[in-house]
């Protein structure tokens, strides 16, 4: 049988040359990310925002959005954004967080109940209050920086202090650029997609640990080559692995993003592009990272990780 | 690499048979079930994974103790302590009591007098939450603020405590409520110091649910002012029929006095009502009040608002009445679990409610399950074409992973919701990447020119420690998405974690396993991938 190769073997691509435009790239797509940021800001969405958010679907026929638009309008609920979910008779509507404090919330989803109640059926009703909207915010950020020290605390003690901080400026680096796609994008940022930001933060990581990994291989192994040949083989010979993986997580992010529905769908998307990104700087950004931060083959010679060295065939170097 | 010992093969097949049984559950019928469950020992592990509200449908309500009541309904018990310990002293307090946010400030201008004062004072002080608890702290800062006037300020622990306790007596009577309105499978339970979670399974409208956990229910028996009143001994409350009615501020009979209350008819209009009756102390007391004040107006209040205020026609005494007040029938009932269930300690009010209704969750299943197979059967196929008979172990060893997910989800009795089946999926292209890992490797060693074994060998054991290393990183994303998340988003982080566990142990130990088999059988002299 022949079997299916996407990535060609044996490749000897000079990923490292390619940092001259790999690193003027990521620092336009930061910087852009950063101002859309700040300039247009997130969709977020009320898990951080506040708010009240219902979804419908027409008892009888289409959903007639405009009419409900209209009447939710009449209301005096502040400002109502209504769109369509899936399918012709399903129906979005979100609410403002509304004044009078807790309480506010719950006289609104009262209204809307009363309202439309005969002519459509509440599929789901989500109601944030400003002050758990606010918890949320502050345990989410929490939960992001924690996971960020965690694993530099964890890449510090497994791996020598260049490459940790490689790993975590690729790692923020992904992270900004995943910010900056919620905000290109406007998917409605809420705590999935902190999940999404999180599982991204892992998967980034998981890809620069495996290239770092055998960049320290090689380094025992080929003591008298420069930082950056290293680099650039221990690139290529993972890179099958790399393409093989991304490959599989992609395919299973692609059906959760056509066939999940839509509850779960600016997730998926979130990660399918985090998968890009973190494959990308694992490769373009953090190592190559390596040769600036003035890694050698020598700072291995302390004999620190000597139980991880091979013992077959580069013994004779050790 | 190849000595494979026979009690390793055993122990993963009985591992692989464990996980099958405990997931046989999530796929009976509940009634079978059900049926089932009682019949075995209580260890048994024998249920279904528990679907998320998401996915099942049913309201989560986040409910929160009016925290500033409590600690104002605390400095009014002090303030009357304090008059109370002052009467008891004999010591004229010139400057009156006057309330602060959390104490009270007690004016004495003499200061012999305020000396005496105050060591009386002290012995207000006390031991946080009793001496059995095990809490240190004072429950009071009291101190003589040189201006002529002691300072009582409650302490932070005492505050606290106070609201732990609203909780958790809360929590109690909501309990009581639920139950009593007849629904199933409630969790009632704390979350933060001051916050109470409810979860109704099922529960499409939540505004009923709503008004019988909101409501305080405190009923209180008080006489109608008398004109002749001092103004400062009666207020002005709403009437729930409309208009204000001024009555006493002084509460006769408390509905803590009351051991049953149950919805009727009134016998001579026919109109719904409740009929309620007292303990022994409330039955007496109240019918002492009604000798006393035969032909007054009694004034029945509830939550702060005047139900009904009818005449006293003679002395009650048989420990029990009727409450009237044009109820509808569902009004009537409302009201009589309210006052059969008991007060709560402080307001409560919903801060965050997140209601699926049946349909929706039906829909999110079918999209989670569609998602899961399709994703799967590509992964599969993928791997199937890019490492022959080695995919089919990897795949195999992928089904083994989804399996011990359900498995070990059903053991711990996680919950699966919506973002946990996105968190599956996402493991079954992560699962396989520890197959990758090795594979790869294998071939590269293979390329070097090593013989089969020894590619083999040296490819399980160098890729080894790259994939506890990437794994790692990915687990720690995953506890603290746990820890830091809620809700739904939790659900993720279970079965990222499990999902990261799992496949460990099959992406290494099974493929390692099967590809020795294999070898042992086939003795290959060239690696098919």
């Amino acid at each position: 049988m022949k079997l299916l190769r996407l990535a060609p073997e044996n490749t000897k691509f000079g990923f490292m040359r390619l940092r001259r435009v790999s690193y003027p790239l990521s620092a336009f797509l930061s910087i852009v990310a950063v101002t859309v940021f700040f300039s247009v800001g997130m969709n977020f969405g009320i898990d951080f925002a506040g708010g009240t958010q219902v979804e419908l679907r027409a008892k009888a026929g289409v959903a007639d959005l405009a009419n409900l638009r209209h009447t939710a309008e009449g209301l005096g609920l502040g400002p109502v954004e209504a769109q369509r979910s899936g399918a012709e008779s399903d129906v979005t509507v979100r609410l403002n967080v509304q004044p009078g404090g807790e309480q506010g919330q719950q006289t609104a989803i009262n209204k809307l109940r009363q309202t439309f109640g005969d002519t459509y059926e509440f599929r789901s009703v989500e109601a944030v209050g400003p002050r758990v909207s606010g918890e949320l915010v502050q345990s989410g950020t929490l939960g992001v920086v924690i996971a960020i020290l965690a694993v530099l605390a964890y890449l510090w003690f497994r791996f020598e202090w260049q490459f940790a901080v490689g790993a975590i400026i690729g790692t923020m680096h992904d992270l900004l650029l995943t910010v900056g796609f919620f905000s290109v994008t406007q998917l409605e940022f809420n705590q999935t997609s902190i999940a999404a930001i999180l599982t991204i933060v892992g998967y980034s990581l998981n890809e620069t640990v495996v290239v770092l990994d055998r960049i320290r291989e090689v380094m025992r192994k080929y003591k008298r080559l420069s930082t950056a040949e290293i680099v650039d083989m221990s690139v290529n010979a993972v890179l099958p692995r790399t393409i093989m993986t991304a490959t599989t997580v992609f395919l299973a992010l692609l059906a959760l993003f056509f066939l999940g529905g839509h509850v779960i769908r600016s997730f998926s998307a979130a990660m399918i592009w985090g998968i890009f990104v973190a494959t990308y700087s694992s490769i373009f950004i953090c190592s190559p990272m390596l040769i600036y931060l003035g890694v050698r083959a020598d700072t291995f010679d302390k004999g620190a990780d000597a139980a991880d060295v091979d013992p077959a065939p580069a013994k004779g170097t050790v | 690499m190849f000595r494979l010992a026979t009690w390793k093969i055993a122990s993963i097949l009985a591992l692989v048979l464990c996980a099958a049984l405990l997931i046989v559950p999530s796929f009976l019928p509940e009634s079978v079930v059900t049926a089932i469950e009682s019949r075995l020992p209580s260890f048994v592990p024998f249920r279904p994974i528990v679907l998320g509200l998401d996915l099942q449908g049913g309201a989560h309500l986040l409910m929160e103790v009016d925290s500033a009541s409590v600690v104002k309904s605390q400095v009014d018990s002090l303030r009357d302590d304090v008059r109370a310990k002052m009467r008891e002293g004999k010591i004229s307090i010139s400057g009156g009591i006057s309330e602060q946010p959390r104490g009270v400030l007690v004016r004495i201008s003499d200061p012999a007098e305020r000396a005496r004062a105050l060591d009386l004072l002290r012995s207000l002080d006390s031991r946080v939450g009793g001496a059995l608890t095990g809490a240190t702290g004072h429950t009071l800062d009291i101190s003589d603020n040189g201006d002529g006037a002691i300072q009582l300020q409650l302490t932070e622990a005492a505050t606290t405590d106070k609201i732990r306790h609203a909780v958790t007596q809360s929590i109690e009577v909501l309990n009581r409520r639920l139950n009593a309105a007849g629904t199933k499978e409630t969790v009632v339970e704390q979350q933060g110091l001051d916050r109470i979670v409810i979860e109704v399974p099922g529960l499409q409208d939540t505004t009923k649910v709503k008004d019988l956990l909101g409501a305080t229910a405190k009923l209180e028996f008080r006489l109608v002012a008398d004109p002749g009143d001092p103004p400062s001994e009666s207020e002005v409350l709403p009437q729930v029929q409309g208009g204000t009615i001024a009555v006493q501020k002084r509460v006769m009979v408390a509905g803590e006095d009351l051991t049953d209350a149950q919805p009727g008819f009134d016998s001579r209009t026919g109109e719904p009502d409740v009929n309620f009756r007292f303990n022994l102390r409330g039955g007496q007391r109240f019918g002492q009040v009604t000798s006393e004040n035969v032909g007054k107006l009694f004034a029945i209040v509830l939550d702060g608002k005047v139900i009904s205020a009818p005449r006293i026609l003679g002395p009650i005494t048989g420990g029990s009445g009727q409450i009237t007040g044009n109820f509808t029938v569902d009004k009537a009932d409302e009201l009589a679990v309210l006052l059969r269930s008991g007060a709560l300690p402080a307001k409560l009010t919903v801060v965050e409610e997140r209601t699926v209704g049946p349909g929706l969750g039906q829909d999110s299943i079918d999209a989670g399950k569609r998602a899961a197979l399709v994703g799967g059967a590509l992964v599969i196929v993928y791997m199937l074409t890019t490492y022959g008979v080695f995919g089919v172990f990897a795949d195999l060893a992928l089904g083994v992973h989804i399996l011990l997910i359900f498995a070990s989800m059903a053991l711990l009795g996680a919950t699966l919701t919506l973002p946990g089946i996105a968190g599956i999926v996402f493991t079954i292209g992560m699962a396989v990447d520890s197959n990758v890992l090795i594979y790869e490797r294998i071939r590269e060693e293979a390329h070097l020119g090593r013989s089969v074994v020894s590619a083999l060998d040296a490819g399980f054991r160098r890729a080894f420690a790259t994939i506890v290393d990437s794994n790692v990183t990915m687990f720690v994303a995953a506890v603290i998405l746990y820890l830091f998340g809620s809700g739904a988003v939790r659900g993720f982080a279970v079965s990222l974690g499990l999902g990261i566990l799992t496949s460990i142990i099959t992406a290494v130990t099974m493929t390692r396993m099967m590809i020795a088999l294999w070898y042992r059988r086939s003795r290959a002299t060239k690696l098919p991938i």
